[in-house]
């Protein structure tokens, strides 16, 4: 099994590699003069000269990418010019807003999709799975920022059940129930339509293995039904759900960003559009490299859990 | 066509959405011509009028601008630019999927792994990051939508494209002397566009969402011109004290998107195969049953005694009659053989006993199985539960398909002794060991941890033996347990249910296609065709004189070891297909003998002594010797 890990975190170096090249042709795509970009059209030509040394801009392509890239390995993302702070410390302290909120999502969307999809599918064309279908389309149709607004006016303004925004209060002791309330509302909103998404393919995945002769096998031995529902297909249907929890994990990740916005939550999608709209480059390069980073080593976790799964994939 | 088309408007909630969908489009495109506000002109003393206002039907937003104006414009922009990334998104997706699939090699290989790396991205950040370099605005959100839906497209199309690139149409057409642009444009992409159409009408809602989010967060349209994510964007700052300024866009975009969905899902089930067969329906836990008669009364014969039992495959308007009327016994200790061809229903009658028809299709018609003078067909499920594994359990044939490929052997034998007890760990996994001992695997203690793909066939059709016997149970139905494996292995696995059946008084009731195996191993045996028995009787009186002209052409399919030159004779023709069932016997038009008499009306089973047939003309005794 270690070696099964290291063979997959080798194998993410590449693609690693890839991420970084990719996020640097995308900058390098930039109009004009970065340096101006970054500096704001009223710099003195002193200054954007001395930014273009120090960032190395007056060198090849290629080499500037590599001096970009090993000062990243070493830690070091820049400087935010909007923040004057070092890039890696604001997103590192974004990020954990951002994972607290992600992480919950993810876990929503895991549990209640699983659940909503064998349901549907243990009772196909049933009372149950219709009304679930058509919750999940529902779901899957409205945009989470319009839901994340709608649930603001309801929960929170009218019925006073939640704040209406933010992470902590202003004042007051920052413990776990707070924490949850504030969290409850944009959670459920992010993980609406992943949720949605993941209920439709473990449907789907549950009906293919309800089909197969061991489910016969189970019935035939005596195992009550809720056994060959929640035992024998889930466990057999969980293989081609597991992969489907991962992207759904980068859309959390991403999709995040909509409900950083609505609910005033300090993260790092809510960041980066603030860093993008004040041309902030190089913030803007150090928070997409990081969470796509995060993304690549997770899905390695999923990878793992999946041969954990499955016996019959070679470790 | 034409029938996709009716299996669309079949589909209701599709339909809806259709319509709804086409209303939307209509509006946006005679926007220009229908008498609205300027979408554009402020008037901030009539800010945040309420809907159904004087003059804004749906209100004014925060600059007092026609909030009706303003979102039939939006709605026009919203789907003009969806409707562009999902366009340039596939062309630009195809077209790399097709040079990858159709060149193969090296530049496959290389375009994959760029797209793979595209893939590495969670989804939104990509286009953040793709906005965030060309600068906010409309046209440069379009771009990042489509970029990022580009891998996509890619991958689809590659999978397609790598399939139809080896098939006979595309070689002809290279031997042909076409050039490579050639055969992609009049061989490969014909065949795509079709999957292209299709992955565009499942992903054209996202894109449409996608453009609306990055609107929203200010990086897509730019003021004064607004989509529908933007007005969202815009009325967020009122949407406390004017929640319609914000319920109005969302609403619309949640139409859009779902009308989209609905018929996206409509187009997908109504081209899906397997949807239109009932391939995908789930079976449920026992067969259903629907008795229009009172079944036969049990006449106290054996064990298990199976009377008139009709099981029929409900397929759409098709009625399939897989068993028309069986009647079978069995006593305890005793092997009964059913043969026949695949498809005669000898597997469909077995497995109705215990309600394990794969239903829906299947359902029971008729008939009843009594076990021990109780009715087993229409049992309620819990007794039917109890008594599977327990009182009748199943050897099926194929054991890699069979056995649960995620659990261990020795939890799937200990979990069919729990089914009917409870035991400890311990006391379950010495169980295990015993069992697996009693079908003499080797290695018991080791072999519990194995998963069913780490052992061989003949290894795993013991442990399907060993999980039917988990809890004594009295009969033992084996539904070809030996035709996947190999002779020797085949052997070994015959005598080892013969010794069990012998020292455990086992009721054996053996499916097989083979009379080798049934000389081998049963005591009476029946003949099944068409869903029906033609002959039954002691299995040495069938072997020495078969009566049924069917038995005879069967058995002359058995090559005989050392038994010289005789000929091997295929029967002619095929089985009849059971949804059109013949009048008569449904062997006359394979038979021989066959007269018209044959066709004329049912045939009973005619019973002399131990042995009944089915058959106006039954092969004489001289005649076989």
């Amino acid at each position: 099994m270690t070696g099964y890990i290291l063979k997959r975190l080798l194998s993410a170096i590449p693609v690693l590699f890839g991420i970084t090249v990719i996020v640097f042709l995308i900058m390098a795509l930039i109009p004009g003069d970065p340096a101006t970009a970054i500096l704001g059209s009223y710099a003195t030509p002193e200054n954007v000269e001395k930014l273009n040394r120090d960032l190395g801009l007056d060198k090849p392509l290629v080499q500037q990418y590599f001096i970009w890239l090993s000062n990243m390995v070493q830690g070091d993302f820049g400087t935010s010019f909007a923040l004057n702070r070092p890039v890696i410390d604001e997103v590192l302290e974004r990020f954990n807003g951002t994972l607290v909120l992600a992480g919950t999502a993810f876990v929503l969307c895991s549990v209640f999709g699983v659940v909503a999809g064998v349901i549907s599918a243990a009772n196909q064309y049933g009372l149950a799975d219709k009304a679930i279908t058509f919750v999940v389309l529902l779901g899957i149709s409205i945009p989470s920022f319009f839901l994340g607004m709608m649930m603001i006016l309801f929960f929170a303004v009218n019925l006073r059940w939640f704040p209406v925004s933010g992470m902590w209060p202003i004042y007051g002791d920052r413990t776990l129930p707070v924490l949850l309330t504030h969290l409850a509302m944009p959670a459920f909103a992010l993980a609406v339509v992943a949720t949605g998404v993941v209920a439709r393919l473990s449907r789907s995945a549950m009906l293919e293995v309800l089909r197969q002769d061991f489910i016969r096998t189970a019935r035939a031995k005596g195992v009550h039904e809720r056994g060959v529902i929640w035992r024998h297909a889930l466990k057999a249907a969980m293989v081609s759900i597991i992969p489907v929890l991962g992207i759904q994990a980068g859309f959390v990740l991403s999709g995040a960003v909509y409900i950083e916005i609505v609910f005033q939550w300090p993260g790092v999608g809510r960041m980066l559009v603030d860093a993008i709209l004040k041309r902030d480059i190089l913030l803007v390069q150090g928070g997409v490299v990081f969470v796509a980073a995060c993304y690549v080593l997770f899905n390695i976790m999923v990878d793992v859990a999946q041969s954990l799964l499955d016996p019959r994939i070679k470790t | 066509m034409k029938s996709f088309l009716t299996l669309l408007v079949r589909n209701r909630l599709a339909l809806a959405g259709g319509i709804v969908l086409l209303l939307v489009v209509l509006l946006a495109i005679l926007t220009p011509v229908l008498p609205l506000a300027d979408p554009d002109v402020t008037n901030t003393s009539n800010r945040f009028q309420p809907i159904f206002s004087e003059g804004a039907l749906l209100g004014t937003d925060h600059l007092g601008r026609d909030l009706l104006s303003r979102l039939m414009w939006g709605t026009r922009l919203s789907l003009a630019v969806g409707v562009a990334a999902a366009i340039v998104a596939a062309t630009i997706g195809a077209g790399i999927g097709i040079v990858a699939g159709y060149y193969g090699g090296r530049i496959d290989n290389i375009i994959m792994r760029g797209v793979d790396m595209l893939m590495a991205f969670p989804y939104i950040l990509l286009a953040l990051a793709i906005v965030a370099a060309l600068g906010p605005g409309l046209f440069n959100a379009l771009i990042a939508v489509s970029a990022v839906n580009v891998p996509f497209f890619a991958r689809n199309i590659r999978g397609i494209t790598v399939g139809l690139a080896h098939k006979e149409f595309v070689d002809a057409a290279r031997l042909a002397g076409l050039s490579n642009t050639r055969i992609i444009l009049s061989e490969i992409l014909p065949n795509v566009i079709p999957v292209i159409v299709i992955a565009m009408s499942t992903t054209i809602g996202w894109m449409i969402l996608e453009t609306a989010g990055l609107s929203f967060l200010g990086l897509g349209s730019q003021p004064p011109q607004a989509d529908l994510g933007s007005m969202l964007g815009e009325a967020r700052s009122a949407l406390i004290t004017n929640p319609h300024t914000s319920i109005v866009p969302g609403v619309m975009i949640l139409i859009i998107v779902m009308s989209i969905n609905l018929l996206g899902d409509g187009v997908r089930d109504a081209l899906d195969p397997r949807l239109k067969s009932g391939a995908l329906s789930r079976p449920m836990a026992a067969t259903r049953v629907e008795r229009a008669e009172q079944p036969p009364a049990s006449e106290g014969q054996g064990l298990l005694e199976v009377k008139a039992l009709e099981t029929q495959f409900h397929i759409k308007d098709r009625i399939y009659r897989a068993v028309g009327g069986v009647d079978l016994s069995v006593e305890k200790g005793e092997c009964l053989g059913i043969i026949g061809e695949s498809g005669s229903g000898k597997s469909v009658t077995a497995l109705s006993i215990m309600g394990l028809v794969a239903s829906p299709p299947g359902v029971i018609t008729g008939g009843a199985a009594y076990y021990e003078g109780v009715d087993l067909i229409g049992a309620p499920y819990k007794r039917l539960r109890d008594m599977r594994g327990r009182n009748v359990s199943y050897i099926f044939q194929d054991p890699l398909a069979t056995l649960h490929p995620l659990y261990r052997v020795g939890d799937q034998l200990i979990e069919a002794i729990r089914a009917h007890r409870p035991i400890g760990r311990e006391e379950g996994r010495a169980k295990a060991i015993e069992l697996l001992n009693a079908v003499r695997i080797p290695n018991a203690e080791k072999r519990i941890s194995d998963y069913p793909h780490e052992m061989s066939g003949g290894m795993r059709q013991r442990v399907g033996i060993a999980m039917a016997l988990a809890n004594d149970p009295d009969i033992i139905i084996a539904d070809e347990p030996t035709t996947a494996l190999d002779v020797t292995v085949q052997a070994q696995v015959l005598t080892i249910l013969d010794d069990l059946r012998r020292s455990r008084g086992l009721a054996i009731v053996f499916i097989t296609h083979d009379f080798g195996v049934v000389a081998q191993l049963c005591d009476r045996v029946a003949v099944m065709y068409a869903g029906r028995v033609v002959e039954t009787g002691r299995t040495s009186d069938i072997l020495d004189a078969p009566r049924h002209p069917y038995t005879a052409r069967l058995m002359a399919c058995v090559p005989e070891l050392g038994g010289g030159k005789r000929r091997l004779e295929a029967i002619p023709g095929l089985p009849p297909v059971v949804d059109k069932l013949p009048v008569g016997c449904a062997f006359a038009d394979r038979c021989d003998r066959a007269q018209d008499a044959c066709r004329n009306g049912d045939i009973a089973l005619a019973q002399t002594g131990h042995h009944a047939v089915r058959c106006l003309y039954p092969v004489a005794q001289e005649e076989i010797a």
